[in-house]
Parts: structure tokens; C-alpha cells; sequence
């Protein structure tokens, strides 16, 4: 049955039925702030049900009060559908063949002007349509394989991109990049890399901080980049690419282990912790930062690795933390617990013996950082020592959402203690690095001369 | 029977534009009558913007009204528009081109004025309640109606001017009226909107913002196009402004006020001049953008009586090296040494176009060239043409260009030059201009130039650009809210013209009066015994003639005036003493008022003191006098002369002056 009454409750409901009128509706509302006219748009479900939304003919929205209304007339209906326009992709002989792989996240769309509602654009005419310039880089094919929300990412998700990633490998795909929202996209990308082991070919995560519905998002740019990266370059690693400064000049290519989302909103916001990014990326092509990286291979000899225990969790300590927090995770079942240690990696003395209770039961426990840079060094204290002879087993420099991501994957082939330690320490993209390069941590101040100096003529 | 000649042949562009002004019967502003813009069917709106005064920008917490230098920055952003796809699914034409021509915007940032959100990597904060505040009262004073919950809107800007691509603008009130002097004009709509960038310069490819201004709250009231003539377009304009400014919530000086005014002929289109900071210009150029589109309706008649199907109607070009073909036009030879490309263009029957009059000075010629600066980016300037009012290329030129072009006598030959990249948008851009031409007027906005002319500046955008902010929640008003702020709001503008003449203030005061919103003063001193002539004329000529001759303290206010008054009240002084102190208390408000009169060597007499003196000094006059025959009227003006300084403020001078003429006849 059609809904004519899209997202409007109570009484602001209640009201529109009394006047018999409908969504899309044009109306004249008398009220008593005065007569207004326009089109009665759907309203948004979390918004209350005092007001009438109304597009009026300069473009503009307006809520109308429902308890100032006196009259309401419907005069005419007139509802809309609309969809991207769907051109074919053209394809070019000679141009590396790149898969899009999409989980959710809109990396292009457009607005449904009237409600704001962002229509995704997906299939190869549509984002053909709407980033032509992609027609110069590659000859684009996608598949849709879910569609959720960055935050819902999650086992499932991985296994199942893994095994399709498998796929396309064997099938010949030169690269594939994946669409993916931000939040979560460093927890995937981490996924990816112990799941899709030996890849020959490219693999890029991709997505937007700006939605492409506004003129300035960094959307366009995003996808031209990853699908360069994913076509092009020599790297045949699991990367995350998206900008590396918030202007629009180039993008970075980052480490799937090492990379981490640093800024609520920024444009720049995914750094690689602890090291430099593989490469830049800018419609030009990929210029490689690091030297040692997996090179690209005609051969399809992948392995998929497509295993994950849910029972792992992570646990970020504070000052104060009372060890019932241990012992509940403990008898809740979970198998893993990663902790997120002051400094160097500590956490304070009463939590000792609900550490010590949690091995006894056969809990894995990994200490990480929430410094995020540097190493755990349990070692300089006596109380670290005292930790390490509970269980606790240091990760060297590996980021905490990443150690988590790797201990689900280990835990998910095998329970053995050595067994588990072994994986968990021995690194299959760089998680734990062997050192810590002097440009590895950048964090400059504002204020000081030089920064400034630095930022004005070169950070754009 | 006749050769068939080229078009080359003696013709005369000057005399062609000459003629063609006549034709559309052009007169200049200062000649024109009610009945030339009958005639032309003129009308007119406006949308005026005014920056409200808050402490701080409207979406962050960033302080507004602190502008910088353009070369006072501390780090740069360049971003790229990119027209997103339209409600129809499709890239708006010029749009894309423009996207194609790409420009690199750089925005210049300093940090005390500037944060995350300018520059779109933050979403919006909360708006700010006292710029809501102010503008709902000012909507409140508009006689709008006002919506019941105030809905966030994107309105999309491809300029750069707004990093986001868009501005955040949201309606508070829809159709109110103001009463002009012979007529009620009805407003559409007034919005509360951030203010965008400014520009520092846009050369080549290349356009510069600083962030500044960016963000700061601005109202904008829209009236309905119902001014027929510039002055009644001009009148609206000052009865906004004076009625935004009543409320004293608002910003003054450079730039805090500028209004868009939208124009159409008879036949024309509505096309809206940007930015006019002064209201006085808005005459002139409304005038001569009415006139430009009647002679563009000109133009599409004679174009159409040569021409029976537009629509197959397109521009021949070649690519030429003007060494070889041996153009020696001096303005094409300097371009070719940067290695710009020079293309040679046949516009089939655009003979006599080209030079046609379009606004006083120019011609269709620069509408082509407006567009080949904006569209594809060429600096002017970037054509010459068998046409060109300055240097049109020569017999030589033209016969060589026409063998070239295989152009006949009908024909308009045209030169234009720019990097091989920007060649294919320059001609798309004067093939879509000379398409236009069949049509008539091109739905654009225009940039004003201080000789009351305009430049094209974009195509006008579609309605398609506006759609709801999905990062900010809609606001309620509540009905006691809305009914607490209509208590507040200041007296109607037209009531305050009427107040004034009640008052029998000179007219000649009324706009300095309303336009620094003093009438509020006048009421203050009124209610200190002070007549209202008197306060009108103080501030309206005294106050004035000081700000003009005097540069004003940081601290001054008009409140210290009002000080002043009572202060004179409480000293039992005379209200004229408050002419002397003007000049020092504009300069110097923190000086307390006795030091004010001492610094004017002023001393303080009873009535009794200043009278003593008279017999003496008319003993004095007689002493002095020249003849005997002198009339008293010649005494008192002496005794006046010689009492008068002293006087102003202990005693009103018509006060003495009588009791100088009472000692006079008692003499006699
Ligand atoms: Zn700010």
C-alpha cells in the first residue's frame, strides 16, 4: 500500500488527514503566523510531530506549527522518481581491468533534491555517469555484495569480501577496490590482509569524508585515485587510499595494519602509525614512499583465509579500572582480550589477579598501546615483568583495533596457546614492525615558528 | 551586375553602434522619463544582504567582523567544484564546461578568523541564537510570516566562494511589505545565511579567496519585482536598509550591506546584477541592464530576418599562424610570443552584430569576450573582430582572414587567442553565445563596474540548487518565543517619516538620520525637554558636518550625545552649548563634560551676569561709533557680537538679545 504520509506521526499525522492532505501534496496553509504555500514533504522519522515540512517555490524548506494551522487545502499532487542516469561505461582495449567491490558506503551518489535523500550511485554506468574522468583509468566493472553501514561491518563481512576477492583473482581481475565507509574502514583493511594473504594484485579500500552530493566532496578524487592505485601500481598489497592532505592535490596509500582514522571529520583524516604510507597517489600515478613493498605478479597463486572468532574484545584501560570488568569478560565467554595499557604498556595492580584468573581459564591476553605510536615495553618496570609472568603478552607495536582484528582471525584457526602466540607475533604485513623510523611519529604543534613557517608554504 | 564582395568592404563600427543605440532608443539615465521605462517595460527586485552583528560566525565559533590583509595568512587550501548531477540526472551544460576548464581555488587562512568548518573538514555547529535572534526580529519588522521551525537549507555555489560548494541559508519569514512613499512593495522572503568568501583576484585558472568574512551572519530580504523605475528600485533599497539598520543589530561600513538587484525588459529575462555595495549605483545600472537586454531584443530581430533557421545556424573557425597568413594586428602579434594559439572565426550573418550597442561604451562584441574570461578562462584581452571598437583589424587583415574562412559579405570575422587546452570551451562558449543571440536574453547574473555598466558573470543556476543540510536538525519557534521578540522590535520606517515631519525636522537630514538610525536619539532628547527641530537639525547637519571633518574616537556612541544633553540639563546649560562640544566629545568621549567647557575656555554665568555688562558696553559703542546716525539696530548687533561667546549656553540669545534691545529703548 502507498504510504502517503511518509514519516509524519501523531499529530502533526493526525493534522494532515483531518485537511486530506498528502506528501507531495502541494498545499495553502492558513495559519495564524500568516498564508503559506508549497509542496508538504516527507518528514524525517526522528524529527517530532509538531510540524509540516513544506518545500515553498524558491527552493526553500520550511516547517509550518501545526497548532498555529486553521485551514489546509490541498491543490494539486505531484510526485517524483528519480534514479542516476545510466550511461555505458566505455571500454577502452589496453586499460587494466579494476573490480569495485561495494559493502554500503556511498563512494558516489546524488541528492534526491526535494527530500535530501542521497541516492547511491553504484553500477558501472551510473558512477560512469558521475566521475567520467574513471572511463581514462580503467575499464570498471562492481559487484554489490551488502549493503551496510560502515559501523555494521563485521566477521561476516570480511569472510565474505574475502572469498570474493579470492574470486575475482582468479579470475584475472588486474585490482580491486573496495567502497567501504570511513569509520571502520582500518578494522577491514586489517581483516583483509590476514585474510587475503599473497595477493598478486592490488588491493585498495576507498571511501569518502565529504558525501559526493556537494560540490567539494572528496569523493571524485577518492575513486579516481584508488582505481589508479588499484590498476596501476606495482604495490600488491591490501591499502587504504584516500587524501593525504585536505586540500585536493593527492592521496596517500596506507598499510592495511597500520593505518588508523585520526580526526572526526577531516578530509585527512587516515594516517599510517608508526611509519611512513606506502605511496602517493594522484591522477598522474603511484609514487612509491617506501622501498620494500609486495610487487604486482602475473600469477594467481592467493591464499583466502577466511576465519574469525567472535569472542575477542578490547579493553581500554583508565586509571581506577575495577577488575570485576576482567572477570565478567571472562565469564561471558570471551576467548581474547586485548588491552589497551597506559604508556608502555600498563594497566594497575588490582587488576593482577583477575588477569591471572583469566589465563588460568584459558583467556589469550595481548597488551597494545593507547598511545597508538611506540612499543609496549613491558620490561623497564618490575610491575610489567610481574604483568608478563600473569599471561600477558606484549605486541610490540602493533595498534590496538588491529591487534584485535588479528587475534578474531587467529582464534578463529586455532585455540593452542603456543600456537596463538606465534601468530599473533609473527607479522604478516607489517603489524609489528621491526623498528620504528625517526618519521614515523609527526605530530608538529601549531605556534612554533618553524611549523608555521612549514605549514604556509608547503601544507596545502 | 555586382561583384560579390567580402566584408571587407568600408564599414564602419563606431557609426554602427552609434546608430544602433539610436534605434533601441537609448537615453541616459539623468534624460530618461517615466515614459522610457514604460516604454521598455522596465522592472526590478531586489535581495539585500546584511551582515547582522554577532560576536560570532553563524555555524562555528570563529569571531566575525576581524578581517585580514591579503597577504596576512598562515596556511592555504585549494580545492576543485564539481557540479554534481542535477534533479533531471544531468550535468548542468555550462557547469561541466566550466568543470572541464577547471579552475584551482586556493583559500588563504588565518587562524583568529578561520577554523575546521570554513573549510568544510567539520560540520556544522549548532546556529548561532543571537544571529537568529536579530534576524527574526528584523523578519518580525519586515511584516513576513513566520515559519514554525526554521529549516537548514544547502544552496549551491560552483564559484569556490564557499569551500563546501554550497551556502547554508535557511527562511524565517515569507511575503511581508514595506511602504515606500507612493506604493507598497512585497517582500518574498527573508533568509538568515554565512556570507562566503572574499576574492583576492581570479587570473587565468587560477582564483584566490581569503576566509576572512567567510561564515559570518547575513539576512537577506527578497522583495517581489515591483519597482518600475530605478528610483522606486533605489527607494526600496534605502527603506530596507534604514529598517534592517533601526534595529541597531547590524553591521556597518564596507561591504556589511550589498544588495543583488534582479532587472528584466519587456520581452527580457531576469537577470540579476551581484553585489552593488552602494545603493546609489543601483540606478545606473539597473538602467543600463534594462536597456542591454532591449537591445539584445533588438539584436534577435535583425538576426532573425537573416536568418530563417537558427537552430542549424554554427561559426566557422581554422586554427591560423597570423605570421603566415600575415595578420599585422598589433594585439594579436603580442600574444603570439607566450605561445598562444590564434584561432580565426566566421560567425555566418553576424555583419553590423557585433558593434550593435549593448550598454553605454560596448557592444555584442563584449559579451562574446566576457564569456571566453569567464567560461574558459582567457584574460582579456582575448578578441579582436572585423567590429572591434578599438582596434578593429584592417582591410589587409580582414581580406587575407576572409580567403581563409571563406566568409562572404554578411559575414563577422573574428580573431581569438589563449592556450591550445582552453581553445575547444573558448569556441563551444561563442558558439552557445551566438545560439543565445536567436533567443534573446541569456538568463545570467552580471558583475557591477563603477561606470554603471555590468560584465556577464555566470550562468544563472538552475532551482535545482537548493536541497536540505542533512547535518543540522530543523528549529522550532515556539509562538512564545516569536511573541516575547515581537515586543522588542523598533518602530516602522515609515512611521519614523512621519514622526519626523511631526517633529518639522528639515527633510533635507532624513536619510543620515535613519540611514545611522538616530531617530531613537532624537526621542531621548526630546524626552529631556530638547525640541525635536533642534535635536533633527544637531544631528542631521552638526553631527554630520563633524563626521565629516573629524575622525571619530573608537569609543564614541551616540549615547554620549544623549550624556551630554542631560548633562547640560542638570547644569541648567543652554542645549546650543552642546554645538561647541560636539567637535571635542566626538574625539575625546571619555572626557568628562566640565573639562569638555573648560577646554572650550567656557564659563559658567547666571542670567543676572550676563546682563550686567550691557549699559557698559553700550556706553563702549558709543564711544567707538563712526557716526551718530548709527541705528540702534547697529548697537545691538555689537553688543551681541561681543556678548555672544560668552552667552551660548548661560542664556538663550533670543533672551538676551531682548533684554539688549529693552536697555536700547530705555536709552533712546
Ligand atoms: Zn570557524
Amino acid at each position: 500500500m502507498e504510504d502517503f504520509f511518509q514519516g509524519y506521526k501523531g499529530k502533526a499525522l493526525e493534522v494532515l488527514k483531518k485537511y486530506n492532505v498528502r506528501v507531495w501534496g502541494k498545499a495553502v496553509i492558513e495559519t495564524s503566523r500568516g498564508e503559506f504555500k508549497g509542496t508538504v514533504l516527507p518528514r524525517s522519522e526522528n524529527d517530532d510531530d509538531q510540524h509540516i515540512v513544506l518545500k515553498i517555490e524558491t527552493g526553500y524548506n520550511i516547517g509550518i506549527d501545526i497548532v498555529t494551522i486553521k485551514r489546509m487545502k490541498e491543490t494539486g499532487y505531484f510526485k517524483a522518481t528519480y534514479k542516476i542516469p545510466e550511461k555505458e561505461f566505455p571500454v577502452t582495449p589496453n586499460l587494466p581491468k579494476v573490480k569495485l567491490l561495494g559493502t554500503g558506503g556511498t563512494i558516489a551518489s546524488r541528492l534526491d533534491y526535494r527530500t535530501g535523500a542521497v541516492i547511491p550511485a553504484f553500477s558501472p554506468g551510473e558512477l560512469y555517469g558521475a566521475v567520467p574522468e574513471l572511463a581514462d583509468i580503467c575499464n570498471l566493472t562492481t559487484e554489490k555484495l551488502f549493503a551496510v553501514f560502515s559501523e555494521n561491518m563485521g566477521p561476516e563481512q570480511y569472510k565474505a569480501l574475502a572469498i570474493a576477492i579470492g574470486k575475482e583473482i582468479e579470475n584475472g581481475i588486474d585490482g580491486i577496490i573496495i567502497g567501504h565507509g570511513t569509520d571502520t574502514l582500518s578494522h577491514t583493511a586489517a581483516a583483509l590482509t590476514f585474510m587475503v594473504q599473497n595477493s598478486p594484485v592490488p588491493i585498495i579500500l576507498v571511501g569518502s569524508q565529504r558525501s559526493s552530493d556537494r560540490p567539494s566532496s572528496d569523493a571524485a578524487l577518492n575513486l579516481m585515485h584508488a582505481t589508479t592505485a588499484a590498476g596501476h601500481s606495482d604495490i600488491a598489497e591490501v591499502m587504504v587510499c584516500m587524501f593525504g592532505p585536505t586540500s585536493d592535490e593527492y592521496g596517500f596509500l596506507h598499510r592495511g595494519t597500520r593505518v588508523r582514522k585520526m580526526h572526526s571529520s577531516y578530509r585527512s583524516t587516515f594516517r599510517t602509525i608508526g611509519d611512513t604510507p606506502i605511496a602517493t597517489v594522484s591522477r598522474k600515478g603511484v609514487v612509491p614512499i617506501k622501498e620494500e613493498y609486495n610487487h604486482r605478479r602475473k600469477d594467481r597463486k592467493v591464499k583466502i583465509l577466511p576465519f574469525f572468532e567472535e569472542k575477542v574484545t578490547i579493553v581500554y584501560y583508565y586509571p581506577n579500572m575495577q577488575p570485576d570488568i576482567i572477570d565478567s569478560l571472562v565469564e561471558s565467554g570471551y576467548k581474547g582480550i586485548i588491552i589497551a595499557g597506559t604508556g608502555l604498556g600498563h594497566i594497575n595492580k588490582p587488576l593482577y589477579p583477575a588477569i591471572e584468573r583469566a589465563y588460568k581459564k584459558g583467556v589469550h591476553v595481548f597488551m597494545t598501546v593507547q598511545t597508538l605510536w611506540g612499543f609496549v615495553h613491558m620490561y623497564v618496570y618490575d610491575t610489567g615483568r610481574d604483568l608478563m609472568a600473569k599471561g600477558i603478552i606484549p605486541l610490540e607495536n602493533m595498534i590496538p583495533e588491529t591487534a584485535y582484528i588479528k587475534l578474531g582471525w587467529v582464534l578463529g584457526q586455532t585455540n593452542d596457546r603456543e600456537e596463538v602466540k606465534r601468530l599473533m607475533l609473527k607479522p604478516i604485513n607489517d603489524e609489528i614492525t621491526q623498528r620504528e623510523p625517526y618519521n614515523g611519529y609527526l605530530i608538529y604543534q601549531g605556534g612554533v615558528p618553524e611549523v608555521e613557517a612549514f605549514i604556509r608554504r608547503f601544507r596545502k | 551586375m555586382k561583384k560579390s564582395s567580402s566584408p571587407t568592404k568600408k564599414f564602419d563600427p563606431h557609426k554602427n553602434y552609434q546608430s544602433t543605440m539610436k534605434s533601441i532608443g537609448y537615453v541616459g539615465r539623468k534624460k530618461a522619463k517615466p515614459e522610457d521605462y514604460k516604454r521598455i517595460g522596465f522592472k526590478s527586485g531586489l535581495e539585500v544582504h546584511q551582515q547582522i552583528k554577532t560576536k560570532k560566525k553563524l555555524f562555528c565559533r570563529c569571531p566575525a567582523g576581524i578581517f585580514h590583509d591579503s597577504n596576512d595568512y598562515h596556511a592555504e587550501i585549494i580545492r576543485h567544484m564539481r557540479p554534481t548531477l542535477s534533479e533531471m540526472g544531468e550535468y548542468d551544460g555550462t557547469a561541466l564546461m566550466e568543470f572541464k576548464t577547471r579552475k584551482d581555488i586556493t583559500y588563504r587562512i588565518h587562524n583568529q578568523t578561520t577554523c575546521t568548518y570554513e573549510i568544510d573538514d567539520t560540520p556544522p555547529f549548532p546556529i548561532n541564537r543571537e544571529a537568529l535572534e536579530y534576524a527574526l526580529e528584523i523578519s518580525l519588522l519586515s511584516k513576513l510570516n513566520i515559519v514554525g521551525e526554521v529549516h537548514i537549507t544547502r544552496k549551491q555555489y560552483l564559484d569556490g566562494s564557499i569551500p563546501t560548494g554550497f551556502q547554508r541559508t535557511a527562511i524565517l519569514g515569507v511575503e511581508g511589505s514595506i511602504q515606500l512613499k507612493n506604493k507598497k512593495v512585497g517582500l518574498i522572503q527573508l533568509s538568515i545565511e554565512e556570507d562566503s568568501c572574499r576574492e583576492i583576484s581570479d587570473i587565468g585558472h587560477q582564483r584566490i579567496y581569503k576566509t576572512d568574512r567567510l561564515g559570518m551572519p547575513l539576512i537577506e530580504t527578497v522583495t517581489h519585482p515591483e519597482c518600475f523605475t530605478p528610483d522606486e528600485l533605489r527607494e526600496a533599497g534605502e527603506y530596507i536598509r534604514f529598517l534592517n539598520r533601526s534595529t541597531g543589530k547590524v553591521r556597518t561600513g564596507m561591504g556589511a550591506a550589498r544588495q543583488d538587484t534582479n532587472v528584466s525588459c519587456e520581452g527580457g529575462t531576469r537577470v540579476e546584477i551581484k553585489g552593488v555595495s552602494h545603493l546609489k549605483w543601483i540606478p545606473e545600472l539597473s538602467h543600463n541592464e534594462c536597456f542591454r537586454q532591449w537591445a539584445l531584443l533588438n539584436i534577435r530581430k535583425l538576426l532573425l530576418e537573416k536568418v530563417k533557421t537558427p537552430a542549424k545556424w554554427e561559426l566557422k573557425h581554422v586554427t591560423i599562424d597570423p605570421r603566415e597568413v600575415g595578420i599585422e594586428n598589433e594585439l594579436v602579434v603580442s600574444y603570439l610570443d607566450e605561445g598562444y594559439k590564434v584561432v580565426a572565426i566566421c560567425l555566418p550573418q553576424f555583419k553590423g552584430i557585433l558593434s550593435h550597442f549593448t550598454q553605454p561604451g560596448k557592444c555584442f562584441a563584449n559579451e562574446l569576450s566576457d564569456r571566453l574570461k569567464v567560461i574558459a578562462g582567457i584574460e582579456k584581452p582575448n578578441i579582436t573582430s572585423s567590429e572591434d571598437l578599438d582596434i578593429p583589424l584592417d582591410t589587409k587583415d580582414l581580406d587575407a582572414l576572409s580567403r581563409t574562412l571563406n566568409a562572404s559579405e554578411d559575414d563577422a570575422i573574428v580573431l581569438i587567442w589563449g592556450i591550445e587546452s582552453d581553445i575547444p570551451t573558448a569556441l563551444e562558449a561563442i558558439q552557445e553565445r551566438c545560439i543565445m543571440a536567436f533567443e534573446g536574453v541569456p538568463r545570467e547574473t552580471r558583475r557591477p563596474m563603477a561606470d554603471g555598466t555590468t560584465l556577464f558573470e555566470r550562468v544563472l543556476p538552475g532551482a535545482d540548487r537548493m536541497y536540505p543540510d542533512t547535518d543540522s536538525a530543523p528549529i522550532p519557534l515556539e509562538q512564545s518565543y516569536i511573541h516575547n521578540l515581537s515586543k522588542n522590535i523598533p518602530m516602522d520606517i515609515a512611521d519614523r517619516y512621519r514622526q519626523m515631519k511631526d517633529w518639522n525636522i528639515p527633510s533635507d537630514t532624513y536619510t543620515y538620520l535613519l540611514k545611522k538610525n538616530l531617530v531613537p536619539v532624537i526621542e531621548q532628547l526630546v524626552k529631556l525637554g530638547v525640541s525635536g527641530r533642534f535635536a533633527g537639525t544637531f544631528l542631521g547637519h552638526k553631527l554630520k558636518y563633524v563626521e565629516g571633518k573629524i575622525e571619530k574616537h573608537n569609543d564614541f556612541t551616540y549615547n554620549r550625545i544623549v550624556e551630554m544633553f542631560e548633562f547640560l540639563n542638570t547644569q541648567k546649560l543652554q542645549p546650543s552649548l552642546a554645538k561647541l562640544m560636539l567637535p571635542t566629545i566626538y574625539q575625546h568621549p571619555n572626557m568628562d563634560f566640565n573639562s569638555v567647557l573648560t577646554s572650550l575656555s567656557f564659563k559658567h554665568r547666571t542670567k543676572d551676569e550676563m546682563l550686567a555688562p550691557i549699559d557698559y558696553l553700550l556706553e563702549k559703542f558709543r564711544e567707538i561709533r563712526v557716526s551718530k546716525s548709527d541705528s540702534p539696530k547697529i548697537a545691538l548687533n555689537w553688543v551681541m557680537g561681543q556678548l555672544n561667546r560668552q552667552a551660548l549656553g548661560n542664556v538663550d540669545l533670543k533672551d538676551l538679545q531682548k533684554s539688549i534691545e529693552k536697555k536700547l529703548a530705555k536709552q533712546a
